[in-house]
This record gives C-alpha cells, structure tokens and sequence, in this order.
C-alpha cells in the first residue's frame, strides 16, 4: 500500500512544529481535519493545508515530499511499529523522545536531532547540527535507547549525557563529542575535533582515527573484544564501515578519571 | 505384550513415560571451537540426573561462526531442572564456576521461554564495579574484566516450563559390544536431533533405577527386572537370550524434541540390526500415571 503523503508546496513562512503529524496522532482523521492542524509556532498561522498537499494512503509509513530546514520536532514522540521518511531536511529536535519506530531523513537535521531518544532508529544522510542525541536545558540525560546513524558530519557535542543506546557518525564530529557521557556507545568514522569525551562517566567512544585525549583517559592496551564483534555484526547491515571499525583490534583508552573513570575510548591504530 | 519385530529387532509394546521440566540454554562462544566445547563440557559435567546433580545438562549441538552473535565457533548447552528456581540456581552456579573461570568464553541466551533467569545481571558483580553494560537490540549485555580480557554475558537468559525430561529408551543386546554398539549409534542419531540432549555419560546409562528400594530412606534403586545376573532369581524382564542392557534418558526443550530424539535413536538401532548390535528395544515407565507424557514405542517405528 502506498504510504501517508505531505507534499511540500512551498517553504514554510516560519518555523513549524511537525510533532502532531506522526501516524498514531494522524489515525482517525480524515484529510480535511489534517489540512487544519495548527503547525505555526507564532500568531500567525501555518496550517498543514498552507504548507502540504496531502495524499491518504498507509498510515504505518508517513512521507514527507520535500523537506525544510524550519520542520522542527518531526516524528517526536513516534511510537514502535511506525515509520517516517523525509525527501529532503528537517529542522531542531527530530525524533525527539521518539519511543521507537523508524526514522530516515534524505537531507541535512538541525541541533537536537534524536534528542531524549528512547528507541527509535533514526537515519540521517546529511549532516546534523551540534547537539545530536543531547538533552535539551535542564535536562539530566541525552539518548535512552535505541541507533542513530549519520552518513554526513555532526556538529559540536554530539552525544551528550548520551545515556543508552549507539550512536554511529560516519563523518568527522565537532568539538566536545560525547560530552558528560553517562553510558551507551558513540562510533565516529572520521575525524572527532578537538576535546573528546570530556567527563564521560562509563560510556564508551570509537574513534577510527585516535589522537590525544589528554591526562585523564590512560592507554589500556590493544585488545580483541567480544562486545565489539556482537557491535559489529548488529551493525552491519546499517553502517558497513562501522561494522569494519568494530572487528578491528581496538586500543582501549580508561576514562574520564576526572569523573568516574569507567567509561572508555577505544581507537584502531 | 504381543512383540512388534523390524528388520529383526523385537520391539516391546511398551511406552516411555516422561515428566514436565523447567529448560533453559545457553550458547557458549570462544575464540576457537576446542574451548568453547571445553566450557560446555564443564558447564555440563556433574548433570546427569536431577536425583543427586540438581539438574539434567548436555550439548545440544556445536554452533559454526556464522549463526552465532559474535562470529566466534560457538556450542549451544542445554539445562533442565525440576523447578524454575532450581533451574536458576544451576545455571547461575554452573555458569559462575565454569564458563566464566573458562578462557575465552561468552554466553548469549537461546531459549526464548516465558521466563528469564538473571544470569549476567548476577555474575556481574564478579566485575567489582569495572562491568560495563551494554545493550544491543533491546538485549542487554555485560562486559566483566577478567585475566584474559573480557568476560561477556547476556543479562537474562530465557526459561520455558514447557520442557519435557525422561523419553528413554532401553537397548537389550546379546552382550556389552553388541548392546554397546548399538546404543552409540542411537546416541550419535539423537545428537543429530535438535533441543534435545541425553545427559548421561555419553549419553548412556548402564544403571537403571527403579522406584523405591528395600533400604529405609532411598527412593531409588538398581532395576532388578533388566539386570541380566538376577534373571533367573528375580521377576526379570529378559529373555535367555539378552546379556546386557543399556538405557539411553532424554530431556528436551519441547515435546516434540524428545519425541523425534526417541524416533531417531530407535530408527538407528533398527536399521543396525540383531546381528551387529541390539536384539529388542524397550522403555521405561511407572505404569503412566506419574507422568504426563507418554511416547509409545510403536508410534516411533519406521
């Protein structure tokens, strides 16, 4: 069957907040009742009509045809079972709190992609902005669970308080990457810049390219390590290069003993 | 009885009378095959019988590196017990003491069961706080430090009440060699079965029991009916022409496994024939009230 269709029209006139358009809050309305759905996020409005020529169809998979830099929140809070793709970029905070579910996006996402993520997997060709899978202010954790994976690069503090689940960054990661890491994986296939898991408590890093961590993570050796052949063969299907990265011998570098020092770096070299 | 014979081989119209277990199993992974065989070999020693070992276990089968989740050869163990908790406390002990201290090793869960035991989630402790979790597909792992690297452990472990233990089969033979061989043959076919094990050395048990004894306080004791040194002084089962007689108990993860386990090890004694191997195939049961499953023998012939 033919997936649930959003046609972009025209670029939105303002921001927009796409959360209410996921397929559990979608189910049961008929289209005239979506074309009036509210998504401006100031006085005036943006409604699903102004913006969408929208097509009935499974309601399992939505499509967006046409992306934007302003759609912000898209597939937040999108339940197990669902998926969401769309044909071009999104704005801040996509797969926000996502329970499960799948989501692809064709273009580039804006900061707080996969925030609070609890299950979702989430896919990005593009780039992503800084705070991938980070908490918003005030928050105590980052990502809970599930995979995110970016094909472009990430920006600045990517991963932070990450909590659970992977994430896989198959370009370079800017500044601070895995930031005040509580637990979980980040995988970086290209270049990380500058600091790189700064009080990272027991989470663990793997940089394909090493470099210095500075004095508070130690050189553990190089090992063959089981989890990281069950890591690579989970992601095979999803990030071959990261696969290859996991089967690797991986020199084990113990931190952050500024904070807890259980967490790790583990780098190919 | 009247006597059902193929290709030979007279076959009792009998029936094995088997009991509701408490399963579970475990893949054991290791760099090579040699020690992850090795850790399933001690995992499973000292599990012949629920009476004295506290549970029932063997090697359900070896593994190749391409079915299992970490690319390493792998063999996958079996483990029955009366109870859940007894269940438990044997795997957890076993796996404590012997796949943990085995070098190289890793066991991921390959039961999917109603319920789950504890298992990294308890050894983890081994790791004084340097463990580290890691979860994968919803499935939770633990990464303890060891001597020679990493110990890795799956959290839980599945369990299914729906197991099945005491499908038998008792092989009566002219003397040791023929019984013997005959036995062997039987035992390599139920290894071939999948999710069904034979947990006696070898697979083979020469020392029937049956219930009750005439000692105060021992609620097994030696089967005189199939002893062939008592058969003219006791109420034998055996015919003048039987000298020796082996018995083969299986326990499987569902019915239907030790069913086709006991299909499998009778198909091979059959086609070997009396003049190689074993003159008639019996079973054993309690008069099938105790147990609820029953597998008749002659459903089970070819």
């Amino acid at each position: 069957m033919k997936p649930f269709t959003f046609t972009l029209r025209q670029e939105p006139p303002q921001r927009v907040d796409l959360s209410a358009l996921t397929p559990d809050r979608l189910a049961g309305k008929s289209v005239a009742q979506i074309e009036a759905i509210e998504l401006g996020v100031t006085r005036i409005s943006t409604k699903v009509g102004d913006l969408f020529k929208v097509s009935e169809g499974d309601l399992k998979t939505v499509r967006f045809e046409g992306g934007s830099s302003r759609f912000d929140l898209l597939g937040a809070k999108l339940l197990p079972g669902f998926a969401i793709h769309v044909e071009g970029d999104v704005g801040a905070q996509c797969g926000r709190l996502a329970k499960g579910g799948r989501i692809t996006v064709a273009g580039n996402a804006g900061p707080h992609a996969a925030s609070g993520n609890l299950g979702a997997e989430i896919e990005i060709k593009g780039d992503v902005g800084e705070f991938l899978a980070g908490p918003l202010a005030g928050e105590l954790a980052g990502m809970a669970g599930g995979r995110v994976i970016v094909r472009g690069k990430a920006g600045e503090r990517a991963g932070d308080r990450l909590r659970r689940g992977i994430l896989v960054i198959e370009g370079d990661a800017g500044e601070d990457l895995g930031a005040r890491l509580i637990a979980g994986t980040i995988l970086v296939l290209g270049e990380a810049k500058g600091r790189v898991g700064y009080l990272n408590k027991r989470g663990s890093i793997v940089l394909a390219r090493g470099g210095c961590f500075g004095s508070t993570y130690v050189d553990c050796g190089a090992h063959e390590l089981t989890f990281a052949r069950l890591f690579a063969r989970s992601l095979r299907d999803h990030s071959a290069p990261a696969a290859d990265l996991l089967s690797r011998k991986l020199r084990r570098y113990g931190g952050d003993t500024a904070v807890f020092g259980k967490g790790e770096i583990l780098t190919a070299d | 009885m009247p006597d059902i014979i193929r290709n030979g081989v007279t076959i009792d119209d009998n029936f094995a009378e088997a009991f509701p277990m408490s399963g579970t199993g475990i893949l054991i992974t290791a760099p090579n095959a040699k020690w992850a065989r090795q850790a399933a070999l001690t995992m499973t020693g000292f599990a012949t019988s629920v009476i004295g070992c506290g549970c029932e276990a063997g090697i359900d089968r070896e593994v190749p590196p391409q079915e299992t989740p970490d690319g390493r050869p792998g063999v996958r163990a079996l483990l029955f017990a009366m109870s859940s908790k007894d269940a438990e406390k044997q795997l957890v002990n076993r796996l404590g003491q012997c796949v943990l201290t085995c070098p190289g090793s890793a066991v991921y869960s390959t039961v999917a069961g109603e319920f789950e035991i504890k298992v990294g989630d308890a050894l983890r402790q081994f790791g004084d706080k340097w463990q580290m979790s890691k979860v994968v597909d919803d499935r939770r792992y633990w990464r303890v430090p060891v001597m020679d690297g990493e110990f890795f452990c799956e959290g839980k472990v599945g369990l299914t009440k729906k197991s099945v233990g005491g499908g038998n089969l008792l092989i009566m033979g002219a003397d040791w060699d023929k019984t013997m061989r005959a036995t062997e043959a039987a035992v390599s076919a139920i290894d071939g079965v999948a999710d069904a094990i034979a947990p006696f050395p070898g697979g083979i048990v020469r020392s029937g029991s049956k219930v009750g004894s005439k000692y105060k306080g021992m609620s097994a004791s030696t089967n005189d009916a199939y002893c062939p040194t008592l058969r003219g002084v006791t109420k034998s089962e055996l015919d003048a022409d039987i000298g020796c007689v082996l018995e083969i108990v299986i326990d499987g993860l569902t019915d239907n496994a030790v069913r086709e386990a006991m299909r499998a090890g009778l198909h091979a004694i059959i086609e070997m024939g009396p003049e190689q191997g074993a003159k008639r195939v019996g079973a054993g049961n309690y008069g099938g009230k105790l147990g609820p499953f029953h597998y008749h023998l002659k459903e089970l012939l070819p």
